[in-house]
């Protein structure tokens, strides 16, 4: 009812693109891959207070089926590589990745030959988050980075 | 703490030079732990002694060394608990750099069996008799003891694969 009485007898102009875009980035649903304390973090994120469900964020999706962020919060050991990756792969186009914390983006304190140093040695990372912990409102920043990348992206392929 | 537990624990001292004379290398004290080192081929009889007549029934943990010399390098440190007696003794023993190995302590002990197996993950000591000396926590083909000296921080680039990142490809 808002619409019409602004609008009155016209119409609005976009591209499918925009429509798409938004449509995606308001409804970026978290795959949370909590492997150490910045999980801790990361359901303060979700929860009440920092309420990433008013960005969209609706619902943290524990199958990757369902979710198109993941947030991989902590140190991720060459053993559990594998199984990030797999639920990565498992996870529907189009998909983005925030590396939470310092462990997730570089190692970390964790300087040891088990540790992968950034899980961008097997993810695509799209957002970055410094902090050990990171804060809460750090991960909803990164969370509005990603939104703002997905509304530049070109979503709809044109005509060949 | 009272006096009666270190005066049991100077009781088992003073028996185990006694008993096994030609094992006991040295017995010292330090920070208020009591520590026994022993020679290697006299482990078994000694532990099986201590826990018999000594009541270390609970072997808390096996601790690997690397000493970084160039005769007895590694050296691992058995940590004794005797319930009964409310008291506390590392027995250590000290072993060779070229296919470093000791007797399995599993027949005394059967809790041995993992901490034996993460020694040998860690530093590469054999135990001999062992039920299942397989790694630990690293995989299986891996070629290295990590906590060895000469093991680099960041370990040794490739040595354990990452996942494929190209699933499509293959």
């Amino acid at each position: 009812m808002g619409i019409e009485s602004a609008l009155g007898e016209g119409y609005l102009t976009s591209r499918v693109d925009a429509l798409v875009n938004w449509a995606r980035a308001n409804a970026a649903w978290p795959m949370p891959m909590g492997l150490a304390c910045c999980a801790i973090e990361m359901m303060a994120f979700a929860g009440p207070k920092y309420d990433a469900a008013r960005f969209g964020s609706e619902v943290m999706r524990f199958s990757p089926r369902q979710s198109d962020v993941m947030i991989v919060a902590g140190w991720c050991t060459y053993k559990m590589s594998h199984a990030v990756r797999r639920i990565w792969d498992q996870m529907p186009d189009p998909k983005w990745c925030i590396a939470m914390g310092a462990c997730a983006s570089t190692g970390g304190m964790h300087r040891s030959y088990g540790v992968v140093q950034g899980v961008d040695n097997f993810l695509p990372v799209d957002a970055y988050i410094s902090g050990c912990p990171p804060r809460p409102d750090a991960v909803l920043h990164a969370l509005m980075k990603i939104q703002d990348k997905i509304k530049t992206e070109h979503s709809v392929l044109l005509d060949a | 703490m009272s006096s009666s537990p270190a005066g049991s624990l100077s009781n088992t001292i003073e028996e185990v030079t006694k008993h096994h004379t030609s094992a006991v290398i040295e017995a010292y004290t330090s920070s208020g732990d009591t520590f026994l080192r022993i020679e290697k081929e006299s482990l078994l009889a000694v532990c099986s002694w201590l826990k018999e007549e000594h009541d270390f029934v609970y072997l808390a943990d096996i601790v690997g060394a690397d000493r970084f010399t160039s005769d007895e390098r590694f050296e691992v440190i058995y940590n004794l608990l005797s319930l009964k007696n409310q008291c506390r003794l590392f027995v250590k023993v000290r072993c060779d750099e070229d296919a470093p190995s000791l007797e399995s302590v599993t027949g005394i002990w059967p809790g041995a069996n993992w901490k034996e197996r993460e020694v040998y993950d860690m530093f590469g000591i054999r135990f001999e008799n062992h039920p299942d000396l397989r790694r630990m926590y690293l995989p299986e083909d891996f070629q290295y003891y990590p906590l060895r000296k000469e093991f680099p921080l960041l370990g040794v680039p490739g040595s354990i694969p990452l996942p494929n990142t190209t699933p499509d490809a293959d």
